[in-house]
């Protein structure tokens, strides 16, 4: 007996180092090979220069083009998921009957559930030929296709997170607004939303931190040229795409083009490690408390 | 004392939770700028009663009323009845004070901003004039800009009196006021309700048959989704007709 619990608890601590292990042995591949990079790239270069072509004759590094391509596609993303998913929480949580309502969040989960894969079909074959239509110097490759599908794709985590923070609102704070006259648009914009700020932006900031993260749709709707541009009609390159381009080619391993992509990698991490962590702040920070 | 008019009336009223038959055949008639209290045991639909009033139970799902809440001699059910504009004129204080996660002062004219108030000398004044007439105005002068939720549970509780008084509406519906709070905010509450009446007709839940004593004019006992015995508070607690009622007030059960 005694002997049995000892190896269940053996193993029950393995697989939680295991998991530690695995995270750790990452978090050093990506400074190890990072530091051999920055020690023959500048690190001044590689946050200024305004090119980022390692891959040709004449070498630049500079990460920009790639964060502002990565920027682009999030900032498109959030501008189609933010107003759509907040609408969606609010009319579930405060004009849909309760039957519709669970019928039509788990779809909406489905959503998430669709291989990012076929969103980048999606984007590239469907989006993209339509938005042609009516702007035709629309490139074939382009962020604003990408970073739109990519929008809908994270929709699911907007909605569904910011409903669980406006469900969270206690049901006394929207009697109280409702027994002042307060519509039910009123209630939702005026008291439940600020009530749940807190809940709502987690939700953001993980779905900021999802679309930056977010490699296949990119990789195939929104091209694989790093330039630095606002421009959202132009084929650009991610920081995603642009660590697959390098694995999937031909650049020899251990050569300096080939660390490129841990230099770019730890950028990324940096970034989504960022938004995770300010996530997790505000939610232990400005969570209302109610008793 | 002399005959007022009838404010508020049920006729025929019935209510239901789905299938539960909440309140059976209420015929009631509040009066105006009077203390109207309704006590009654746990579950006896004295709260549901109450929340007719303003329609407060329109969200819930398959809640549904049968007859007739007459406000002015006007139904509050037809379908040209807006619930926004009847509950400017039905407010409603609740068992546990709910201000907003905002300030004192927001608190106070969020029913004005929802009409369109921006005028700020208005709202200035009106939001004095409420924290008078709920004798917060001296405990809060100073810290209209801090956030509510730091104020005392009486005070919160004055405060969404406040609240509710700040957009003059003729009828106020409290709903245990005073259940969630210590006795000495419980005394200023109750004396408050003694100079409210003089402007709102007030109709007050309560579980606790000494306050139904002191504070109201006419008292109301509910049983089991029924209106056992309505009379003059007076006339209620010396020389009940019911056994039940007896009962009750004397604490026999309930």
């Amino acid at each position: 007996m005694r002997i049995q619990e000892r190896i269940i608890e053996g193993l029950l601590w393995l697989s939680a180092a295991i998991t530690i292990l695995v995270t750790a042995g990452i978090i050093w591949v990506l400074l190890s090979e990072s530091l051999t990079f920055f020690s023959e790239v500048s690190i001044i270069d590689f946050l200024t220069d305004k090119q980022w072509t390692p891959l040709f004759a004449d070498k630049h590094f500079g990460i920009l083009p790639l964060v502002a391509g990565t920027m682009l596609t999030t900032a498109i993303a959030i501008a189609v998921a933010l107003p759509i998913g907040l609408t969606i929480a609010i009319y579930l949580n405060t004009y849909a009957p309760a039957g519709f309502r669970a019928t039509i969040k788990p779809m909406l989960e489905i959503l998430a559930s669709i291989p990012t894969v076929v969103y980048g079909f999606f984007a590239l074959t469907v989006v993209t030929p339509f938005l042609q239509s009516f702007i035709p110097n629309l490139a074939g490759f382009n962020s604003l296709s990408a970073g739109m599908v990519m929008g809908i794709m994270i929709i699911p985590m907007i909605s569904s997170l910011s409903e669980d923070a406006i469900s969270a609102v206690p049901k006394s704070l929207r009697e109280g607004a409702y027994g002042m006259g307060a519509t039910k648009f009123q209630t939702a914009f005026g008291v439940l939303v600020p009530a749940a700020s807190s809940g709502i932006l987690v939700s953001i900031i993980l779905a900021i931190s999802r679309a930056v993260g977010e490699t296949m749709l990119v990789a195939i709707a929104a091209g694989q040229q790093p330039r630095l541009t606002a421009n959202p009609l132009v084929p650009i390159e991610t920081i995603t795409t642009y660590i697959v381009q390098v694995s999937l080619g031909d650049v020899p391993h251990g050569s300096l083009e080939y660390r490129t992509i841990f230099a770019a990698g730890i950028t990324l991490f940096i970034f989504t490690f960022a938004l995770n962590n300010i996530s997790f702040w505000i939610r232990k920070k400005y969570q209302e408390k109610y008793d | 004392m002399s005959k007022k008019n009838q404010k508020l009336e049920a006729r025929n009223l019935n209510a239901y939770y789905g299938s539960f038959h909440a309140l059976k055949d209420i015929n009631i008639a509040m009066e105006e700028k009077a203390v109207t209290a309704f006590i009654g045991p746990s579950g006896c639909g004295k709260s549901t009663f109450l929340r007719t009033l303003n329609r407060m139970n329109d969200y819930i799902d398959g809640f549904r009323v049968e007859g007739d809440i007459l406000l002015d001699g006007r139904d509050i059910y037809t379908k040209d009845v807006r619930v926004d504009e009847l509950r400017k004129q039905v407010g409603m204080v609740f068992q546990k004070p709910n201000p907003f996660p905002k300030t004192v002062f927001e608190n106070v004219v969020y029913g004005l901003k929802i009409q369109g108030i921006k005028d700020k000398k208005t709202l200035n004044e009106i939001a004095e004039t409420s924290l008078r007439k709920t004798a917060l105005w001296e405990e809060v002068k100073d810290k209209l800009d801090k956030s509510a939720l730091a104020l005392s549970g009486g005070q919160q509780q004055r405060l969404c009196i406040a609240r509710a008084l700040a957009i003059s509406p003729s009828v106020i519906l409290m709903d245990e006021p005073t259940s969630a709070l210590d006795p000495i905010s419980t005394a200023k509450i109750e004396e408050l309700l003694y100079e409210l009446k003089e402007d709102y007709t007030i109709v007050i839940v309560t579980h606790n048959m000494q306050q139904a004593g002191r504070v109201s004019d006419q008292t109301a006992f509910f049983y089991m989704g029924e209106l056992i015995e309505f009379a003059k508070t007076k006339t209620m607690f010396t020389s009940p007709k019911h056994e039940r009622t007896q009962n009750y007030i004397t604490g026999r059960f309930g």
